[in-house]
């Protein structure tokens, strides 16, 4: 299934479409209502584990009246939202206020283009899928800033300025932190980079799995770095003056990133659909799961971080860091060619552990003001 | 290139999640740096020391409730005291003891929603929070055994308390006076060496000793700023002179430094809570008080270390059934002056954890 694209067009399509009655087309077809459905049954899933589970970590019960243990809440919330009435603000820029919440939307969709959910069952396998999903990704922001903008509210002025100056910091470290990961690999496609995984990358490469976490995790504004939408601060950043079927949409993309990026680190780090007995999608739909768990535990148990500091963890924590990360394990594949041996997870792990403990001493978030 | 910038002035409340109640700042902004503040409050003004002159001397009990309602028993305890002092009426020793307890349950219960909403108003999404709501509803509970409410107790009578304790009363306050430590250590661990958290409270907001002494800060945020000034040893009321407590006290005066004290302050309170719960003698809890009091005519200033600092009540008789004059002074409405000071060079996101760390109640503010 996996050709490598010449420089001839017809060899690129047949690259993307597989042996199937119909051809590409039917293909196409095929994976957008997968991806679609994926996506929206995933973040109707996502919102149910975050609201019980975090309810579970907060002493109280979360929502269990609607269905079987609350199980249509998700469902409930999406009705309440389509039948609330849309309000645009009278000073908004209507068209920018309008589009932002399909800017913000579509690039998300779009990332699961070319993430495996089972060998060769992706939609197109880009030999550049990686980059593909990094270029696309970060476009999401540009949604954000056009709500921010196009809603004339300080709030969301202030939320979307924040999350322009995240995004276009934390954006070098995670692309720094997935080198290591490409190097290891020896190809950008995502399928390649899963079936590159006889032993998950994230046990060769913690440091890269940290990095790539931590930065992911400031882009799509999840806790503690969602300063974009603090909600004890910013009442609600830059969707505050969204109600309705729009609010709706930028909901929708808030977890599908969160869904994108947890697919994306199941995918590169933890071996996507690889896994002994259980179907590979279903393999890599608990990964993608189990990463978005992390995700709501650190988001129940850390307060947020200062705009400063998080500009401050991105340039003097995670880039530092991420380039000594590519280093090490440019040396490694330089010096085993033919894979790496297992010996090597336990001196990568102590790597980082030296590392973080070693910056950590050196770097503090800054106890009161930080110079950036 | 010199980019042409002008400031930015947000308004932040009067409905905010972060303002605790109907207050509203004025914040003119460099970017994300506060320049200026503006604090705009009067969104909650009742009247309420006009309308106790329309009132009986017990009548008022109510209206302290409404000052600051997340401790109605400290509240009460202020202004029995005014008019006791004011008409010298004298208070049965069991009564004595169940005002300190009733008082220093009140400062765990507004303490821990103190500190609650302080690490909330820092981005930990409720959870801090949560965890001490539950042990709030406990002492919430025991309040509601013997008043019959959960916020506005309106228990503390001239001269003691309408009724004694109910049986039941005592045996459940030793079993929360003995699991409650557990769960102060509990909060404690919970954020307090916490990186994020020391970044983002640690030498943020700091009033300096000389301008808490100076704008008359009272309660955690003096003592944060390392004045040894509580009103309990200063100028004991009621039995606490009786009682053997540490005055905790901060260093620096920055925000973490005022989340420190409370903490420590809960478990002072569990210390007097201790002794006074084995001492308490039998006897009766009301002294004769006439249903209506004329008090010689002159005036009478009371004042207790409530859970936001020194709250007293200043009356004034002219031998009628009704102070002739009420004034109240609220911790709140002045440690809140200090914030401008606290805030200005600081970011928005500042701004919101210090004016949490201040801890003020809007009832009690506006008035």
């Amino acid at each position: 299934m996996i050709t490598s694209p010449g420089p001839d067009l017809s060899q690129y399509w047949s690259t993307l479409a597989p042996d199937w009655p119909g051809g590409f087309w039917w293909h196409w077809l095929v994976f957008s209502v997968i991806i679609i459905a994926f996506v929206l049954l995933l973040v109707m899933g996502f919102v149910y584990i975050e609201r019980r589970s975090m309810a579970r970590m907060q002493v109280r019960l979360g929502p269990n009246r609607t269905g079987p243990f609350g199980l249509l809440q998700p469902v409930a919330d999406a009705v309440k939202l389509l039948l609330k009435e849309d309000i645009v603000p009278n000073t908004a820029d209507k068209l920018v206020h309008f589009l932002a919440p399909i800017v913000a939307l579509t690039p998300v969709i779009m990332v699961f283009a070319v993430v495996p959910f089972g060998d060769g069952a992706l939609l197109s396998d880009l030999n550049v899928g990686i980059l593909y999903v990094v270029a696309v990704a970060s476009v999401a922001s540009v949604g954000i800033f056009m709500a921010g903008w196009g809603s004339n509210n300080k709030y969301s002025l202030l939320g979307a300025m924040r999350d322009v100056a995240a995004v276009v910091s934390y954006e070098i470290p995670l692309v720094l932190s997935i080198i290591g990961v490409v190097l290891m690999a020896g190809s950008l496609s995502l399928n390649q980079i899963v079936q590159a995984q006889g032993i998950p990358f994230i046990l060769f490469q913690p440091l890269g799995f940290l990095i790539f976490f931590i930065a992911g995790c400031a882009e799509i504004n999840r806790s503690p770095f969602d300063l974009m939408e603090a909600d004890s601060e910013l009442t609600a950043g830059f969707h505050t003056e969204y109600s309705g079927m729009k609010f709706a949409l930028f909901y929708l993309a808030e977890y599908g990133e969160a869904l994108a990026l947890s697919s994306i680190i199941a995918t590169i780090f933890l071996g996507g659909w690889r896994g002994p007995l259980l179907p590979p999608w279903l393999w890599f739909v608990l990964k993608v799961i189990i990463v978005f768990f992390v995700m709501v535990w650190t988001r129940t148990t850390f307060p947020r971080a200062r705009i400063d500091q998080l500009m401050a963890l991105a340039w003097k924590f995670l880039l530092p860091l991420a380039l000594i990360n590519i280093l090490i394990t440019a040396v490694e594949v330089l010096a085993w060619p033919e894979g790496l041996p297992w010996g090597l997870i336990f001196v990568n792990i102590a790597i980082m552990a030296v590392l973080v403990v070693l910056w950590s001493r050196k770097f503090k978030l800054g106890w009161g003001r930080v110079e950036v | 290139m010199v980019l042409k910038t002008e400031p930015f002035v947000l308004n932040i409340g009067p409905v905010h999640p972060s303002t605790h109640g109907v207050f509203r700042m004025r914040a003119t902004l460099d970017g994300e740096v506060i320049v200026d503040l503006e604090p705009v409050f009067g969104y909650l003004h009742r009247g309420i020391e006009k309308l106790a002159e329309e009132r009986t001397y017990t009548g008022v009990i109510p209206l302290t409730d409404r000052l600051d309602y997340l401790a109605s028993m400290s509240n009460n305890l202020a202004y029995v005291l005014a008019v006791e002092k004011l008409a010298d009426i004298a208070v049965p020793e069991r009564a004595q003891y169940i005002r300190v307890i009733l008082a220093e349950l009140q400062r765990l219960a507004s303490h821990l929603i103190a500190v609650g909403s302080f690490l909330n108003d820092c981005g930990a999404f409720f959870t801090p929070f949560l965890y001490m709501f539950r042990e709030r509803e406990k002492i919430i509970d025991l309040f509601e055994m013997l008043s019959g409410q959960r916020l506005l107790y309106n228990y503390m009578r001239v001269g003691g308390f309408n009724q004694d304790l109910p049986d039941e009363f005592l045996p459940a306050l030793r079993i929360l006076v003995k699991s409650m430590p557990g769960y102060v250590d509990e909060y404690d661990r919970l954020l307090a060496e916490n990186e994020i958290l020391l970044a983002r409270a640690k030498g943020v907001g700091i009033l300096p000793r000389d301008l808490a002494i100076s704008i008359g800060a009272s309660g955690p945020v003096l003592r944060a700023s390392g004045v040894k000034w509580d009103i309990r040893k200063a100028d004991p009321y009621s039995i606490y002179d009786r009682f053997e407590f540490d005055i905790p006290t901060g260093t620096v005066g920055d925000c973490y430094d005022r989340y420190r004290v409370r903490i420590e302050e809960m478990r002072q309170s569990l210390r007097i809570l201790k002794p006074a719960l084995e001492q308490i003698p039998g006897g009766p809890v009301k002294s004769p008080v006439p249903h209506y009091l004329h008090p010689p005519a002159g005036e009478a200033y009371a004042r207790i270390e409530a859970p936001k600092g020194e709250l007293g009540f200043y009356l004034v008789s002219d031998t009628s059934i009704a102070p002739y004059r009420c004034h109240i002074r609220a911790p709140s409405l002045i440690n809140l002056t200090a914030l401008r000071d606290m805030a200005i060079g600081w970011k928005i996101q500042d701004l919101i954890i210090i004016f949490g760390s201040i801890d003020i109640t809007m009832g009690e503010v506006d008035r």
